[in-house]
């Protein structure tokens, strides 16, 4: 497939619509090889780089572009992983748009360069020719324990690792990576590349243990029994939130997480080849504008939704999610409802959700936030049917870790209060971050987290003797 | 991965496993439950902590084969592998003398009411079980029940066995006769709200342990969630313990119902994979 262009640069190829709305593999292709490297040449190579300054993980961004455009594809993957092990990762689902490449000098006249899509050219890359794992580093014998393996928890369990230190990581779940195994569905990061990153992490010496609830089968006063001696805890925002309206708990409406959850982790996009369930009406509703919502209205389509529509109560200007994943289900068909928000829902006398009684909403002033505050319009009730609804409106932290560590300090919003620079918690020795620390974010500010975690935890160790 | 190092046949559709799994004994408590998933294309069910051994390192769960996960648990034997068996989830009860309990269990719901009759007789409570079942070859755990209480009544549907009728009339006989300081009751739903509603009339405290479906366990998926009052409760990590007179019965009954059509066709569909490859074996 040709790469079209747009003021030079490239157009990532993707699957047709027809196609890709009938299964759940990947819709973005890749670039081919001479548009990866013609992109990169267009590059200016910055001696101030402000491209950098937008990166959470600070990857040397023209260093690896500059190698990339002489063809030095095996070192400008080195050049990556330098500063981040989860590249495959970052070059799907980071928001390149709102951080190096908002920055990129080209953006100012032109368009700015595609990072992301080199990133994932050469992790991409670099993964089909099947360049060599990590030595595994020598070991100092510190144990650290890891709780939690989503994209915080990796990144701070191989950086410890590749400092000497003896790591192993618990999860709850009985897959490892947290959000990027039961949130994010496979048509936008394949599962595959996620177990692929996980299996780099463990080459690095890393163990890890699924299926242990950290508060639950193991305590805290058992891994210190066993010798760990700093702890990090990456256990993500994993409470769903619910919009407390009548009728909430009818037949048909779902949690994001328990929508995405069946579908991604639990495959039912595959029953009943596999045992878990999952019902999608004729008409599905998803209720929100961030990316999850996104995920939860597209995953819908591809299980066999025949209308489905976003409803948001702001307009798509503030929608949170990526300008892509907009774009990517509205050319599937999902109709964005927008300036309505839900306030009860309907159902018959099976309990079953039949339709959801919305009201529509007028911007006014901006709010803290710095987005214009929706406001009711008075009287102007109406209803959206339904056969499905999923809730879409956002995360908090999950509670049952934190309950059991009651010397934990913990800000205003029930989250952990850490520092900014180290990821240290009000208990010695043990460190914090991402969402559980920042609240719902991103995968990259969520592995940067982890990675200033794994300085301060090797520091500590270290004047610990 | 873990070993089924015991199985036992309580009823033809009721069995026990004894389960080697040290981290989950260890922190064991009357109340709490694990989740079971059996192979990578598994589902992930809860089932109660019958009884534990923390010495040992075991765990007992007991289940009844109502559907394709179940049924295939129950295929297992001993020296075989669960996959995933994760625990122990759930809030425990709370372990007082409280005077007299009452323990009411219905079917399968006997197993994990015997551990709360085990901890409260433990701590010097008076326990009056009454256990029931729809027939007698449906009933299982009457001497281990017998263990553990000071009176013991029996109950059939069908009258095959004990006296005929249902829990419900025993204990409103026992009611009648006794001081009661606090009644538990487990069991299909349907008999939970039975309890909870006689029991309200003389408004005796009384706590049932609820079912709902779930996925993961750990408050993440929303899935479990149920009214309490007029709160909306998670059972996995808030309960599976509620005041019996709070709950939403209605509401609950009606999810449990959600997945009907889609548990058949699982059946159904494995039933006929296994019939396939008989075949192929016969060959
Ligand atoms: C549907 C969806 C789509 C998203 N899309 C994007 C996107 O496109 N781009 C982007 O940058 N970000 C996206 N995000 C956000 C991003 O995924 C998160 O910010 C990121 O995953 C947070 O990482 P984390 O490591 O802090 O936590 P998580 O990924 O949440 O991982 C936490 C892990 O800890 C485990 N855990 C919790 N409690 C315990 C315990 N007690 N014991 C043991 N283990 C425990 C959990 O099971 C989980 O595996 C999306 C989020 C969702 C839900
Ligand atoms: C905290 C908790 C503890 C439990 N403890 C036990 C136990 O000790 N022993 C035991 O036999 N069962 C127990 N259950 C119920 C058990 O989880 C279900 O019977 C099991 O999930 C059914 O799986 P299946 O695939 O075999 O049947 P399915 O095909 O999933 O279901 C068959 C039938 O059971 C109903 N059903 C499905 N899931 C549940 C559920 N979670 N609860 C009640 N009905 C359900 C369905 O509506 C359907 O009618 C417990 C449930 C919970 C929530
Ligand atoms: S700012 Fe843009 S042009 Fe400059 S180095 Fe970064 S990517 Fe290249
Ligand atoms: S089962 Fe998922 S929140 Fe309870």
């Amino acid at each position: 497939m040709p790469n079209n262009r747009l003021n030079g640069r490239p157009k990532m190829p993707q699957r047709t619509v027809q196609e890709r709305i009938r299964d759940f593999d990947e819709v973005p292709l890749g670039l081919e090889k001479w548009a990866a490297i013609e992109e990169a040449k267009r590059c200016l190579q910055c001696k101030k780089p402000s491209c950098m300054k937008g990166c959470p993980v600070e990857i040397d961004i023209p260093g690896f572009i500059g190698l990339l455009a002489q063809g030095k594809i095996d070192e400008a993957v080195m050049k990556i992983k330098e500063k981040n092990s989860l590249p495959a990762i970052c070059g799907r689902v980071c928001p390149q748009e709102e951080q190096c490449e908002s920055l990129c000098v080209l953006g100012k006249k032109g368009q700015p360069i595609a990072v992301g899509y080199l990133e994932r050219f050469l992790a991409d890359y670099e993964r089909e020719q099947g360049i060599d794992l990590q030595k595994m580093p020598t070991q100092n014998g510190k144990k650290v324990a890891i709780i939690g393996s989503g994209p915080a928890g990796l990144t701070c369990a191989g950086d410890c690792a590749k400092m000497g230190h003896k790591v192993t990581i618990f999860e709850a779940l009985h897959s490892a990576g947290g959000v990027l195994i039961y949130g994010i569905p496979e048509f936008r990061l394949p599962k595959a590349i996620v177990a692929q990153e996980v299996d780099y992490v463990k080459s690095l010496g890393v163990e890890l243990e699924l299926s242990v609830v950290v508060g639950k089968t193991l305590t805290f006063d058992d891994l210190l029994q066993d010798g760990f001696k700093a702890f990090f805890i990456g256990t993500g925002a994993g409470l769903p939130h619910f919009m407390n309206l009548p009728g909430e708990n009818l037949n048909g409406i779902y949690s994001a997480n328990e929508f995405l959850t069946r579908s991604n982790l639990m495959k039912a996009f595959r029953f009943p080849e596999y045992d878990t369930p999952t019902k999608v009406g004729r008409r599905v509703s998803v209720i929100g504008g961030g990316n999850v919502a996104m995920d939860s209205a597209r995953t819908a389509l591809r299980l066999g939704a025949e209308e489905v529509c976003l409803v948001y109560r702001r307009t798509k200007k503030e929608m949170p999610a990526r300008i892509e994943e907009i774009e990517r289900a509205e050319e599937e068909g999902i109709n964005c409802i927008i300036l309505t928000n839900p306030v009860r829902f309907v159902g018959n006398e099976n309990k079953w959700v039949t339709g959801i009684e919305c009201i529509q909403m007028e911007l006014g002033e901006p709010d803290e936030s710095g987005r214009r505050r929706p406001i009711p319009v008075p009287g102007s009730e109406f209803v959206i049917p339904a056969d499905t609804v999923v809730v879409a409106i956002g995360q908090g932290p999950n509670p049952l870790l934190l309950e059991t560590l009651p010397e934990l300090k913990l800000n205003k919003r029930g989250y952990i209060e850490a520092n900014e620079v180290t990821g240290a918690t009000s208990i010695p020795g043990v460190y914090a971050g991402g969402d559980i620390v920042t609240g719902a974010a991103t995968v990259i500010s969520a592995m940067g987290a982890g990675k200033k975690a794994a300085r301060a935890i090797d520091d500590y160790l270290k004047n610990k003797s | 991965m873990v070993k089924i190092i015991k199985k036992e046949v309580l009823t033809p559709q009721i069995k026990l496993m004894v389960i080697d799994a040290p981290r989950v004994a260890r922190h064991a408590k009357a109340g709490q439950f694990v989740i079971v998933r059996i192979n990578e294309e598994g589902e992930r069910i809860p089932l109660t902590i019958a009884d534990f051994d923390s010495e040992k390192g075991t765990v007992s769960i007991i289940f009844q084969e109502v559907g394709k996960s179940t049924i295939q648990l129950g295929e297992l034997n001993e020296g075989d592998h669960i996959t995933d068996f994760v625990g122990p989830l759930g809030k425990e009860i709370e372990e007082k003398n409280f005077g007299h309990v009452v323990c009411v269990g219905g079917g399968v719901g006997i197993a994990p009411i015997y551990p709360k009759a085990k901890v409260l007789k433990k701590l010097g409570n008076r326990i009056t079980s009454i256990i029931g079942a729809r027939s007698s070859d449906l009933l299982f755990w009457e001497d281990r029940m017998q263990s553990v209480s000071d009176a013991l009544y029996v109950t059939t549907d069908d009258g095959s066995y004990g006296e005929k009728g249902f829990v419900t009339s025993v204990l409103d006989r026992v009611i009648q006769k006794e001081k009661i300081d606090l009644v538990i009751a487990v069991g299909p739903l349907m008999m939970m709200k039975m309890v909870s509603l006689l029991t309200k009339k003389y408004e005796l405290p009384t706590l049932v342990s609820l079912n709902p479906i779930m996925v993961d366990g750990t408050g993440m998926c929303g899935c479990c969630r149920v009214t309490v009052g007029k709160e909306c409760k998670f059972t996995c990590v808030d309960g599976p313990v509620f005041d019996g007179h709070s709950v939403d019965y209605d509401e609950l009954l009606a999810r449990q119902r959600n997945y009907l059509e889609e548990e058949k066709r699982a059946v159904e569909n494995w039933l006929m994979k296994k019939a396939e490859e008989g075949v192929h074996h016969a060959k």
